[in-house]
């Protein structure tokens, strides 16, 4: 009965964060407010960041937080609110045919990965980290980053830079 | 000296090639001389072949000289290589001989022309072709020749091109010629394949007429009418004969080569030569002679009217063509080539006279604009009239013998028969009241010549009347060596060319012929005296049919120059028909041309425009309109692009998950 | 009885809707930003694949490969919104359908 405490709160867990992610991305989608979508778009990350830690990544999910949920939204709240930007306009009818056929399309999307996770189980090699070890994460991570992937690591440093030189050039005024 | 025929046709050759690159650039005196010595080396050379001929025994005068492997196909082989036999080389003087004196007379006829170079290497090219087609050994090579005289005589009708009717005279030869040359053609692939059922791929001669009796009668009658669907063509009989009137649009020393002399007489050369053949279809050589002494009697008719002296002339050419095929078709060869010779002779004088009074009255063609020009232009007029008899039949001169020849053997003759004899009288007496008509007109009576030509009426010059003297000795004596026996003669001609022509009317009898008729002279047997005496009789009847017809013609015009005009008067519809060749052109239009136009109209638009251009341009059309489709893709938008990925992102996860399933 | 834990399947599941919910948003709204967000959502979607699998087949790869798609989410995002700046002050709108000079 004990151990099974520990699952139950896992399932119940992660139904409540499931759930929640997914009306939550719905509605990013749906708001006419682009405010509104970016401020269910920051409950989607948390709701995910929880997801990770239910699935041991416990690094992960901090830099998720703090990344995406605090940086990046915070910029699209920034751009939004340097744009001025209106609420959109009911679309004309024309426009909801090609919606719909977009939207169909999506979830046949849907239906083919669904089948296509659900026929097979997980195949693969089975690695050496086992959830105990992936528990101390950071180190973990870092065992793994600054050895194996070091060099990638190094080419996001370079992306990174790329990146920032870029936002600069880009939005300055031309004089 | 045999070794080196393939010189005959080399000369004019290299000349064509010279006057052709070169021409132009130097002096026109060089491209005479180079022109006329090419020429004169390739008679000479003839003339030392023959004379080594006559040296040999009659049966080692066949030589055979292969230059080199031609086609070489399986078991077909055909070679580049020239055949010297007695018939031949006699073709090969007669060509080479009448091609040099009318080159040296065209050097002073063509003086003033612009188109001088030209003129010259076509007239090379010519010679060069017609001896190839003369000296060839296989039936391939002859077809070269065949064709290439063809090509020539459109590229020399229309020489001067800028005139309208000349260009259409000569499109006009060339596509009628073609017509006949289809017939032959044909006639070449059913021998081909005929000798081919028998295992023998060869079309040389030698081979062939030694196989020939291994093809059964039917198969022979078929390929011989075909040969001679081509002989109509080229030489101008039913219904092919239309071209050659026109053809006197071209410089008349081309129409005295080629439209009298050589190239029409390559049908005649290519009956004689295929006579194994033809004697063993009995039913084309009775086609042949039907059609020869049909041709030759409808177009001496025509030449009653004709007013144009060289119109004359051409119709006097396809009726004397219809003598020779005559001569063939009743099996008597030797008769024909005698007569081909002869008539070169006073026929390619007889154009080059009728040039000389063109020359002189400043290129005047109607002979109602000539008259009294007898005193004015003495040489030339003197040769005329020897030629003029000569055609006519006078005893004495070559036309005589030679025609008379063909009328006997045409009455006598294992495939002759009483009624050609008779139309051929009547012809020939035809021949002689047109051809006195012309002399008449042009030289005797009143002068009808225009005021301003009066004043500038010359002799042509020496290079011009030359030719003609030596041309008109030829008319005269060249009909001595074929002297027939009744009149103590030894018929060299035919003795000469028996080994190649058989023994005439009855090839069986190959020698055998002659001597039995001399026999019968010197013995003055009952049959042979008959024969004798019936020959003279004939002879005598023919003689008088011409008188009569020259008689006629002094009477209608030297006598009483009204007569013709009252007659024309009195009958009026039959005069226009005459006058207008009986309408035979307007009814080849209207049959053949139209629809043949029709058709190519039709082909043109319905076929060429709607579906070759449709199928092109709709191609490029349905490429257009593939893109302008696909155009719409590229909306610029981005939402539409990420639609088409998420499109092949459902294709992918489709594919592998169906290749999961099914596999 | 054990109750099993929560398989993998669903954590895949769970992605798939999410990325799909995402593909629906970037086809379907005008805004740009928006489109912008539910382009965030997919990348989103995608690292919870990633984690989960690693997690399930007890390897730091998927881990790592999620860092780095982090990475480059956020280089994206910051050059990306530059980048609608530029295009609002050159035409004084964001809506995608207007922006439409990617053509023939």
């Amino acid at each position: 009965m004990v151990e099974n405490i520990g699952t139950i709160f896992q399932w119940l867990i992660f139904l409540g964060v499931a759930f929640t992610s997914i009306i939550a991305s719905f509605l990013v989608i749906t708001r006419k407010n682009p405010i509104h979508s970016a401020l269910f778009l920051v409950l989607t990350f948390l709701c995910v960041a929880v997801l990770y830690l239910l699935l041991y990544s416990q690094f992960i999910a901090i830099i998720q937080v703090v990344v995406y949920a605090g940086a990046i939204v915070m910029l699209i709240v920034f751009v939004i609110m340097l744009l001025d930007l209106e609420e959109e306009l009911r679309s004309g009818l024309k426009l909801l045919y090609s919606k719909v056929i977009g939207i169909a399309l999506a979830v046949l999307f849907l239906f083919g990965l669904i089948y296509s996770v659900a026929a097979k189980s997980l195949t693969g090699k089975i690695g050496t980290y086992t959830p105990e070890k992936m528990s101390a994460n950071v180190k973990a991570v870092g065992e793994v980053l600054f050895t194996q992937y070091l060099f990638p690591f190094e080419i996001v440093s370079v992306l990174l830079v790329a990146a920032i030189v870029g936002a600069v050039i880009l939005s300055k005024k031309r004089t | 000296m045999f070794d080196y025929v393939w010189l005959i046709p080399l000369f004019p050759a290299i000349g064509f090639l010279i006057n052709g690159f070169f021409g132009r650039r130097y002096d026109k005196k060089i491209v005479g001389w180079v022109a006329c010595s090419a020429l004169g080396l390739s008679f000479l050379t003839s003339i030392l072949i023959f004379f080594e001929m006559i040296g040999r025994p009659p049966t080692q005068r066949v030589f055979e000289k292969v230059l080199f492997d031609w086609v070489v196909s399986g078991s077909f082989q055909t070679v580049i290589g020239y055949q010297i036999d007695p018939l031949s080389i006699l073709m090969a003087l007669v060509v080479s001989g009448v091609s040099f004196f009318i080159h040296i007379y065209s050097v002073g006829y063509m003086h003033d022309d612009p188109g001088y170079p030209r003129y010259f290497t076509y007239l090379n090219l010519f010679v060069f072709m017609m001896l190839n087609l003369i000296l060839a050994n296989n039936f391939l090579l002859m077809f070269v020749g065949w064709e290439g005289v063809g090509l020539c005589s459109y590229l020399l009708i229309g020489f001067w091109f800028e005139k309208d009717s000349a260009a259409n005279a000569g499109k006009k030869a060339f596509v009628v010629n073609r017509v006949g040359d289809f017939g032959f053609i044909l006639g070449m692939f059913l021998l081909f394949t005929s000798l081919g059922k028998h295992g023998i791929w060869t079309l040389d001669f030698t081979e062939v007429f030694a196989n020939a009796r291994l093809l059964d009668p039917g198969t022979v009658t078929a390929i011989t009418i075909l040969f001679f669907v081509g002989a109509c063509g080229k030489s101008a009989q039913i219904p092919l004969y239309v071209w050659l009137p026109d053809a006197m649009e071209g410089p008349t020393p081309v129409s005295s080569l080629i439209h009298a002399a050589t190239m029409v007489t390559a049908g005649v050369y290519m009956i004689a030569r295929c006579n194994v053949l033809y004697s063993m279809a009995p039913i084309s050589l009775a086609i042949v002679a039907i059609v020869g002494v049909a041709t030759a009697i409808y177009t001496a008719s025509i030449g009653f009217c004709q007013n144009d002296i060289k119109k004359v002339l051409a119709y006097s050419t396809i009726s004397q063509l219809g003598y020779m095929f005559l001569g063939v078709g009743v099996g008597a060869y030797s008769a024909g080539i005698f007569h081909l010779m002869t008539h070169a002779f006073f026929k390619g004088l007889l154009f080059l006279g009728a040039g000389s009074v063109m020359h002189a009255l400043s290129g005047e063609l109607d002979m109602r604009k000539m008259g009294a020009l007898r005193k004015k232009i003495p040489f030339t007029f003197w040769t005329f009239f020897i030629a003029t008899l000569a055609i006519a039949g006078v005893p004495g001169l070559s036309g005589f013998f030679s025609k008379d020849e063909i009328l006997w053997q045409a009455f006598s003759s294992s495939h002759g028969h009483f009624l050609l004899w008779l139309v051929a009288a009547v012809a020939a007496g035809m021949t002689a009241f047109y051809m006195f008509r012309a002399l008449f007109m042009t030289f005797f009576g009143e002068s009808r010549v225009d005021e301003h030509a009066a004043h500038h009426i010359h002799e042509s010059p020496k290079i011009m009347t030359v030719p003609l003297m030596i041309l008109a000795v030829l008319s005269v004596i060249g009909g001595y060596v074929g002297v027939p026996h009744v009149l103590g003669g030894a018929n060299h001609v035919h003795e000469f060319l028996a080994p190649v022509l058989g023994g005439g009317a009855e090839p069986a009898k190959a020698h055998a012929g002659i001597s039995l008729i001399s026999q019968a002279w010197a013995s003055g047997g009952e049959s042979g005296g008959h024969a004798a005496a019936l020959e003279l009789f004939m002879m005598a009847v023919s003689v008088v049919i011409a008188l009569i017809g020259i008689g006629i013609a002094y009477l209608f015009y030297v006598k009483n120059p009204a007569l013709p005009k009252l007659l024309a008067e009195k009958q009026k519809g039959l005069y226009k028909l005459v006058f207008n060749k009986y309408y035979i052109d307007e009814l080849y239009e209207i049959l053949f041309v139209n629809s043949l136009k029709q058709l190519g109209v039709g082909l043109w638009r319905g076929f060429d425009d709607f579906v070759i251009d449709g199928t092109v341009n709709g191609i490029a059309y349905l490429f257009g309109w593939i893109s302008s489709v696909m155009r719409r893709m590229q909306t610029g938008m981005v939402q539409n692009y990420a639609f088409s990925m998420i499109i092949g992102g459902v294709i992918l996860v489709g594919y592998y998950i169906v290749r999961a399933i099914f596999y | 009885m054990v109750i099993p834990s929560v398989p993998p399947v669903l954590y895949l599941i769970l992605s798939g809707i999410l990325f799909t919910i995402g593909v629906i948003g970037a086809l379907t709204r005008r805004n740009a930003i928006v489109v912008f967000m539910c382009i965030e959502m997919m990348l989103n979607a995608v690292n919870l694949t990633f984690i989960t699998v690693s997690r399930f087949l007890q390897s730091m790869d998927g881990v790592l490969f999620a860092f780095f798609v982090m990475a480059v989410a956020a280089a994206e995002a910051a050059v990306g919104l530059a980048i609608f700046v530029m295009v609002y002050r050159s035409r004084e709108t964001v809506n995608v359908d207007e922006i439409n000079l990617l053509k023939w």
